[in-house]
């Protein structure tokens, strides 16, 4: 029997708020533990939170950017659980009346276009930091009361690559409201997710078992298609997939049952008495659509209509914001209809060197007109396509321009005749095999005697140039 | 007279002639202390004498409050002294900050007791039976208990070793304990006096409120301490009145309800005696008093006891012996560490309540217990939005008995319930209540007469409690024989 996998992801965004979600605790990193702390993200007794309102602007944002409803009425819930990195003993968060509700991510999969429903929103604090040492454990609690967004999907995505897609499209569009860094590998993402399998064709959803402990999407990706790999094997065998939250052991590749459904936590949820129902009004809701920028998908739309880049290519470009300005002021420069040469050098080489380097293409130190200076130089036969590439490298951290490169180590290229001349006369001897060739017939021959022509320039005739001009001297003769 | 046995407007007004100096009245307050302190008990960790908490910080202008001793309740956080609630699990902690209302006494100049006053422990409790240094006593009846869970400002204020004092009141502790001992308890309306700083036993519940002498003395501790406060979500932003000035206007004409669900049996015979005079005593100042009816009332002790608990349950996780206050020893391992800390750091009627609202909130109960409360509550608030849209007031007994033997209910943790019976159905409306003195048993134990009004309508309470007062003071004034 075929499977299909059922699968809903649990996003957790740590919001870029300047203070935290219920004190006027700096929300900063990096500082010595305990440092961020006030009686109230301290939980000490007598102390009351009071809502930031910049979560709730944040929560609306993101909301609205995924196309979720606003709701009017929002109101924190107390879920109660004990833990040492808890300090209230109870986490402050939303139960059923978040800020947004229904939305969608659209991702792009071999199949084509498919919609992601977004059940929900959420607000809510997050914990402390535990660091276990071998005497005990200390507990940090600058990160307690940190605002998060949770996001939560419907059981729409079916395969670990779509649950890829849809996180990074996810992150994309956090990233662009600037609300969040987005950043898994500190914490500011995580994310969990509920994964059950059903035969093909049924619409019942089978037992899930919950995943936690991923620390990238790679991560993701890997502990769902191990998760499927599992509950297969079960399913085959005619065994039932227990309902139970397994942790991802990244160095075993593998998954480990953390607790039961019987150990499952009753949390208690109930409205926290000491926070009021929040209104959140159209003005509000307004300024916050106002705020929101050209987001990718749009943009990308924009760029296929604008620009005549290809979808995949507009997808690319697109995913980091400050790329996609970057790209855009490039097409500004650069002013010829077609844009095909300056895409394939921000897809090829400047990309490759960002996503090495972990940076942006702004983080490469060249400039957009630095870089159409380029591209035009190859475009006008200044220098083959083969010396761009290297000038490229120099251009990266460099502070010199392409022409001066290009000047300085002497790269143009020879598309003077009488200075090819010289070296084809002396490939032509040196080669009579095919030389002989293509008088026999073999067209193809030319082609090694134009690279050969190109060797000896150092890699500066122009290869055009080259193959016309020993065309010509070969049925010459 | 002496210094310790004089009202806070006394005070205020030898303090404002030059007659006497703050120092004065500390030193009498402390030496009646000494004396007395051993028989009553009201304050906790007493080492012998009274001292007020060194000011910090500027003092801003002048205010009648300046110079007077203010006790304060042990869930109220004071800064660098022990805050502990009458708990073990609290031992010997010191809050690093003040409650607002500590803060905003400091401002108007008051001298902070530096001991705190007894209570239930966590305020649960009717007696302060349930306090972990054991309970305070009755001043008018040594075997009898002041009441609770404030019983320790009450018991205070009227042992004259406190002038006036801070209490709280989640179900009836500033009023009931105030009954019991013949002195004047007010609960605010919810959101009228910052919770910052009080500990959480009830957060939609609670409210501190004071207790002292007289009415005026209640005035004027209200002024410094009501006002909205941005660190407490839940006070409301409302101009706060001098609530001294309606004090002796005319209450002729004015229009009392006399809920007959509170008449009923279980009233004790004298309590009922004496309020049905002091309702003689109104109608003789040209106020109307009629029956009312306040139907939901039966069950505003259920409501309670699960909206109460279960908020309880979810305040009190925090003590779990991580951060502060008292941690089990030699705990193997976090359960274990957890599980110790909490049951011996907590008393019976705490691990009674917190049980009680855990089971409220959990799942597959939540709908049946809390939520069902939550519309019950809604219920008690319109029945009282009904009869304050033809009445000024409601006037009740306070507690339906005088104040109870030591013991005599604190194996029965039903009965000791319903000894708030009067108080509770205010609570969860959420509105203002006084309790102040009408009359005194055969025995000689206090009788206390409840007034309730309608949201943030403190004032008219005042004007009437106080043209009460002035009725009666020449033929009431009795002081408990210590």
């Amino acid at each position: 029997m075929e499977y299909e996998a059922v699968i809903g992801l649990e996003v957790h965004v740590q919001l870029n708020t300047s203070t935290k979600a219920f004190c006027s605790c700096r929300a900063e990193f990096g500082m010595e533990p305990n440092t961020n702390v006030c009686p109230v993200c301290l939980g000490l007794p007598g102390a009351l939170p009071v809502l930031n309102r910049d979560v709730l602007s944040c929560a609306v944002k993101v909301g609205l950017a995924l196309g979720c409803s606003i709701q009017k009425r929002t109101k924190f819930d107390r879920k109660n659980y004990f833990y040492p990195d808890l300090p209230k003993g109870y986490q402050i968060s939303q139960f059923d009346m978040p800020a947004a509700l229904g939305g969608e991510v659209r991702i792009d999969t071999p199949g084509g276009d498919k919609a992601i429903r977004v059940k929900r929103v959420h607000m809510e604090e997050d914990a402390g930091k535990l660091m276990h040492e071998d005497d005990g454990s200390l507990v940090d609690l600058n990160r307690a009361g940190v605002p998060l967004l949770e996001i939560v999907t419907e059981p729409d995505i079916n395969s670990p690559e779509e649950a890829y897609a849809y996180l990074t499209k996810l992150k994309s569009i956090v990233k662009y409201l600037g609300v969040s860094d987005c950043d898994m590998e500190k914490g500011s993402l995580r994310c969990d997710a509920n994964i059950s399998l059903r035969p093909k064709g049924e619409s019942r959803l089978g037992t899930k078992a919950e995943l936690k402990n991923m620390n990238s999407f790679k991560a993701v990706k890997d502990a769902l298609s191990c998760e499927i790999s599992r509950q297969t094997e079960i399913l085959k065998e005619g065994g039932s997939v227990a309902q139970e939250t397994r942790l991802w052991d990244a160095r075993q590749s593998m998954t480990f049952s953390m607790r039961s459904k019987e150990e499952a936590h009753d949390y208690r949820y109930f409205p926290d008495p000491d926070l009021t129902i929040f209104l959140i009004g159209d003005n509000e809701i307004e300024l916050a659509r106002a705020a929101i920028p050209e987001l990718p998908q749009q943009k990308a739309e924009r760029f296929i209509g604008e620009f005549g880049v290809s979808s995949y290519e507009a997808g690319i470009l697109t995913a980091e914001k400050s790329d996609a300005d970057f790209a855009e002021e490039c097409f500004r420069v650069f002013d010829a209809a077609d844009k095909k040469p300056v895409v394939n050098f921000l897809i090829g080489p400047l990309l490759a060197e960002a996503n090495s380097r972990g940076c942006g293409l702004r983080g490469l130190g060249i400039t957009p007109p630095g870089l159409i200076e380029l591209v035009l130089l190859v475009q006008k036969n200044i220098i083959s396509n083969l010396v761009s590439k290297s000038v490229l490298k120099e251009m990266i951290d460099g502070k010199t321009t392409a022409e001066e490169i290009v000047k300085t180590r002497n790269l143009a290229q020879i598309s003077d005749t009488s200075a090819l001349d010289g070296i084809i006369t002396r490939v032509l001897a040196e080669n009579d095999k095919s030389v002989q060739d293509f008088r026999a017939g073999k067209s193809n021959a030319v082609m090694f005697l134009v690279g050969q022509v190109m060797r000896m320039s150092c890699g500066k005739a122009n290869p055009k140039v080259v193959k016309e001009l020993l065309e010509r001297r070969l049925s010459d003769a | 007279m002496e210094l310790y046995s004089m009202t806070g407007s006394q005070l205020a007004g030898l303090l404002a002639g030059g007659e006497v100096s703050p120092q004065d009245i500390m030193s009498s307050l402390s030496r009646r202390a000494a004396v007395k302190e051993e028989q009553v008990r009201a304050y906790v960790r007493f080492e012998g004498g009274l001292e007020s908490i060194p000011p910090e910080g500027g003092v801003e202008g002048k205010s009648p409050l300046s110079g007077l001793p203010v006790s304060i309740k042990d869930n109220i956080c004071t800064r660098s002294f022990n805050t502990e609630c009458c708990s073990r699990i609290l031992s010997g902690y010191k809050p690093p900050y003040d409650a607002t209302v500590v803060s905003r006494l400091k401002k108007a100049g008051a001298s902070i007791i530096s001991v705190k006053t007894n209570m239930d422990e966590f305020a649960f409790g009717s007696s302060t039976e349930n306090s972990c240094f054991g309970p305070s006593r009755n001043p008018w009846d040594r075997r009898c208990v002041p009441g609770g869970s404030s019983g320790g400002s009450a018991a205070a204020v009227a042992a004259d070793e406190a002038i006036f004092a801070l209490g709280s009141d989640t179900g009836g502790s500033i009023r009931q304990p105030a009954s019991f001992c013949g002195v004047v308890g007010l609960k605010p309306t919810y959101g009228r006096v910052s919770r910052y700083g009080l500990v959480a036993f009830a957060s939609s519940l609670d409210q501190i409120g004071p207790i002292t002498k007289d009415v005026r003395d209640n005035a004027m501790l209200l002024n410094v301490i009501a006002g909205y406060d941005p660190k407490d979500s839940t006070s409301v932003n409302e101009p706060v009145p001098d609530y001294t000035s309606c004090l002796g206007r005319p209450v002729k004409g004015m229009r009392i309800g006399v809920p007959k669900e509170y008449m009923v049996e279980g009233i004790d015979l004298q309590v009922r005696e004496s309020l049905l005079r002091a309702l003689e005593e109104f109608r003789r100042l040209g106020v109307v008093c009629e029956e009312v009816s306040l139907p939901h009332t039966e069950f505003a002790v259920p409501v309670y006891y699960i909206i109460a608990t279960a908020e309880a349950s979810s305040n009190l996780a925090r003590f779990d012996g991580v951060r502060y206050g008292f941690r089990a020893a030699d705990a193997e391992g976090l359960h274990d560490m957890f599980s110790r800390t909490r049951g011996e750091g907590f008393g019976k009627e705490a691990k009674r309540r917190i049980i009680l609202g855990t089971f409220a909130l959990s799942h597959g109960y939540y709908d049946a217990y809390y939520l069902r409360a939550l519309k019950v509550r809604t219920l008690i608030k319109k029945d009282f939005d009904k009869v304050f849209s033809g009445f000024d007031c409601i006037v009740t007994p306070t507690s339906p008995t005088p104040a109870f033997r030591l013991g005599e209910k604190i194996g029965d943790p039903l009965k000791m319930y319903l000894s708030d019976i009067c108080t509770i159905s205010v609570n969860l409306a959420g509105i203002p209540a006084i309790s102040l003195p009408c009359g005194f048993t055969g025995k000689g134990l206090p009788v206390g007469m409840q007034i309730m009004a309608g949201h943030f309508k403190e004032e008219t309470i005042f004007k009437l409690a106080y043209a009460y007062e002035q009725a009666v003071s020449a033929r009431e004034k009795r002081r408990p024989e210590l």
